[in-house]
C-alpha cells in the first residue's frame, strides 16, 4: 500500500472510531474541544525543561481514550507517524545546549537533552489528546464545535470541505502515482522532476474540482454559507466535563504534582 | 409556474480562451417530455446544460424556463426549478454525510428543520437510499453515489432535471436501475448523454449536437436509424438497435 493510501484508510479508521457510542463520545463536541484547548496552551506554556510537572498531563488523553473504548495500538501508531517532526525539530538541542544539569549516576545529563526530551514529551502529548478528540468527536463534530464557538465561518466552511475532499484527492494521487509506477519499471523514472510536473498536475485538477463543485453548490442555492441542520446539545454534564478538566490543566501548570510529592515523600522520610 | 417547459432561443456562447462551445441553438421542451442530449465529446452538451440553470451567462440568446427568462433577478427560482445533476457525483456530494448533502438545498431554501428532515426523508426514499443516510460519502459505490446525487436535486422538489451523463461509469445493473428510476419521473427532463440505448429507453425525443450547433431534432427512432446523421455527430447507433453480433438475428426494436 503507498503512503497516500496508507494515510487515508488510517482518517477513515478514525472515522469510524467517532462513530462508536461511549460516554466521552456523547460529551457535546464543544466541551471536548474547549478542554483540548485548554489542555494544550497549558502543556505547550510550560518552561522550557519542564518533565516531571508535564506527566500528569497524560492522564487525559488516557482516561478519554480508555473510556472512550479507543485501541491505543492504533492511536499510539499515529502518534509514531507524525513524531520525526518533533524528532526533527528537536535534534539540535543537546547540540547547542551543553551545560550539565545533573548527573545520572556517571552520565552527565545536559540542558539540550532535557529540552530535547521535554519537547518530545510535549509532542506526544498534545498531538496524542488532538488524535483523541478527532477519534471521539469526528473531524465534522469538531467543525460544528468550532462554528457554534464562533469561529469564522469561512474558516470552518474550508475544513468541512478540505476533509471531504482528502479523500477524492489522495484517491487522485494515488492513481497518479501508480501510473507512474507502472511505467518506471522499478527505477525512480525521471525522479523529482516527474514529482514537480505530477503535483502541478494534481493542483490543476484541484482547481478544475472546486470549479465544478461551485458550480454544483451554487445549482442547490449556495450563498456564501453552509447550513448544517445537526443539532447539539450542551447540558450540565457537558459543563463538568469542561470546567473539572480545565481546572485540573491549570492546577498541573501551575502546580508541578510530581515534584511536590516527591518533596512530601523525601521530607516525611527525614 | 405551471408549464415546466424548457425553451432555448438562438443561444451562443464561447469560453474566455476562445473556443466557441455553443452556435445558435434552438429548441423547446414541452410539459414533461424526456429529451436526449447526444453528441461527440466538445459538441456542446455539457455547456448547453449549465445554461439551463444559469451557471453560464449567454453570449447571445435566451434561455426560458415555465416562462421566466433566465436572468441575474431570476436566478433563486430557477435554481429552485431546475434541479442540476452532474456528471461526478464527487463533485456534487460535498457535505459529510448523505443525509446532510440532501439536507443541503432545502436548508438554502430557508425551510425549517422539520420539513427539511422530511424532504430528506422522502428523497432518499425515491431513490432506495434511505439505508445510506448517516454514511459519509466517500464510502459509498459509484452507483450509490449518482442515486444519492440525484436524491439531493430531487430534495428541492424541481421541476426539470438536466442530467450530465448519468449513467456513466455504472456497473450494469446500476445503470439499470438507474434507468428505471429516471422513467418513473413525472418532471420535465433534458439528459446528455453517450448512452444511447439509455436514450432510446428514456426520451422520445433526441437533439443531437455536432460543434455546438443542433444537427437534428427528432423523435429517438428518428435519429438512431438515420445512419447518415450518427456518422455526422460522431454517433453509433444504440447497440439495441443492432442485430445480435453472436447470432445474427435482429433485436425487437431493430428497424421495426
Amino acid at each position: 500500500m503507498s503512503t497516500v493510501a496508507a494515510g487515508l484508510s488510517a482518517l477513515d479508521r478514525l472515522d469510524r472510531l467517532a462513530r462508536l457510542d461511549s460516554p466521552v463520545h456523547r460529551v457535546d463536541p464543544r466541551a471536548k474541544v474547549i478542554a483540548t484547548g485548554v489542555f494544550i496552551v497549558c502543556v505547550v506554556s510550560s518552561t522550557k525543561y519542564e518533565i516531571l510537572g508535564l506527566l500528569p498531563f497524560a492522564v487525559f488523553p488516557m482516561v478519554l481514550a480508555a473510556e472512550g473504548d479507543l485501541p491505543l495500538g492504533f492511536l499510539g501508531k499515529l502518534l509514531l507517524v507524525a513524531s520525526p517532526f518533533a524528532v526533527v525539530m528537536g535534534a539540535f538541542n543537546p547540540v547547542f545546549d551543553r551545560e550539565v544539569v545533573a548527573h545520572l549516576g556517571p552520565v552527565p545529563i545536559t540542558g539540550g537533552l532535557v529540552s530535547y526530551a521535554s519537547i518530545v514529551l510535549r509532542f506526544a502529548l498534545t498531538v496524542g489528546a488532538a488524535l483523541v478528540l478527532t477519534a471521539t468527536t469526528s473531524f465534522t463534530g469538531i467543525c460544528l464545535a468550532l462554528e457554534r464557538l464562533r469561529v469564522p465561518e469561512v474558516l470552518v466552511t474550508q475544513l468541512l470541505l478540505l476533509y471531504r475532499y482528502i479523500f477524492v484527492l489522495g484517491d487522485e494521487a494515488r492513481r497518479m502515482g501508480q501510473a507512474r509506477r507502472l511505467r518506471s519499471f522499478g527505477r525512480r523514472g525521471l525522479g523529482w522532476h516527474v514529482y514537480g510536473q505530477m503535483l502541478g498536475q494534481l493542483l490543476l485538477r484541484t482547481f478544475g474540482r472546486a470549479q465544478r463543485l461551485y458550480l454544483a453548490m451554487k445549482s442547490r442555492g449556495f450563498d456564501g454559507s453552509i447550513r448544517v441542520a445537526r443539532r447539539l446539545h450542551f447540558g450540565p454534564r457537558d459543563l463538568a466535563f469542561t470546567l473539572v478538566w480545565s481546572a485540573l490543566f491549570v492546577l498541573f501548570r501551575v502546580v508541578n504534582l510530581p515534584l511536590a510529592l516527591g518533596h512530601l515523600l523525601v521530607g516525611a522520610g527525614r | 409556474m405551471s408549464h415546466h417547459t424548457i425553451t432555448v432561443d438562438d443561444l451562443s456562447f464561447a469560453y474566455p480562451d476562445g473556443t466557441r462551445a455553443l452556435d445558435g441553438v434552438s429548441f423547446g421542451a414541452g410539459h414533461g417530455e424526456a429529451i436526449a442530449v447526444v453528441g461527440a465529446n466538445g459538441a456542446g452538451k455539457s455547456t448547453l446544460l449549465l445554461h439551463l440553470n444559469g451557471l453560464l451567462t449567454p453570449e447571445h440568446g435566451s434561455v426560458d424556463i415555465g416562462g421566466v427568462p433566465v436572468t441575474k433577478a431570476t436566478l433563486p427560482d430557477i435554481r429552485r426549478t431546475v434541479g442540476m445533476v452532474f456528471q461526478d457525483p464527487d463533485d456534487q456530494l460535498f457535505m459529510p454525510t448523505v443525509a446532510e448533502d440532501v439536507g443541503f438545498g432545502p436548508l438554502n431554501l430557508g425551510l425549517a428543520p422539520e420539513e427539511v428532515a422530511a424532504r430528506v426523508h422522502a428523497a432518499l426514499a425515491r431513490v432506495a437510499a434511505e439505508h445510506l443516510a448517516e454514511r459519509p460519502p466517500y464510502r459509498l459505490s459509484g452507483g450509490e453515489k449518482r442515486v444519492v446525487a440525484i436524491a439531493t436535486v430531487l430534495a428541492m422538489e424541481p421541476k426539470v432535471l438536466v442530467m450530465d451523463e448519468p449513467s456513466s461509469g455504472l456497473d450494469p445493473r446500476a445503470r439499470r436501475r438507474l434507468i428505471d428510476l429516471l422513467e418513473g419521473f413525472e418532471h420535465t427532463r433534458l439528459v446528455a448523454t453517450h448512452d444511447l440505448d439509455l436514450a432510446a429507453t428514456l426520451c422520445e425525443r433526441t437533439i443531437v449536437l455536432g460543434r455546438g450547433r443542433v444537427l437534428a431534432d427528432r423523435p429517438t427512432t428518428d435519429v438512431f436509424r438515420d445512419d447518415a446523421l450518427l456518422e455526422a455527430g460522431g454517433l453509433e447507433r444504440p447497440l439495441g438497435m443492432l442485430a445480435c453480433p453472436v447470432c445474427g438475428a435482429a433485436t425487437a426494436r431493430a428497424d421495426a
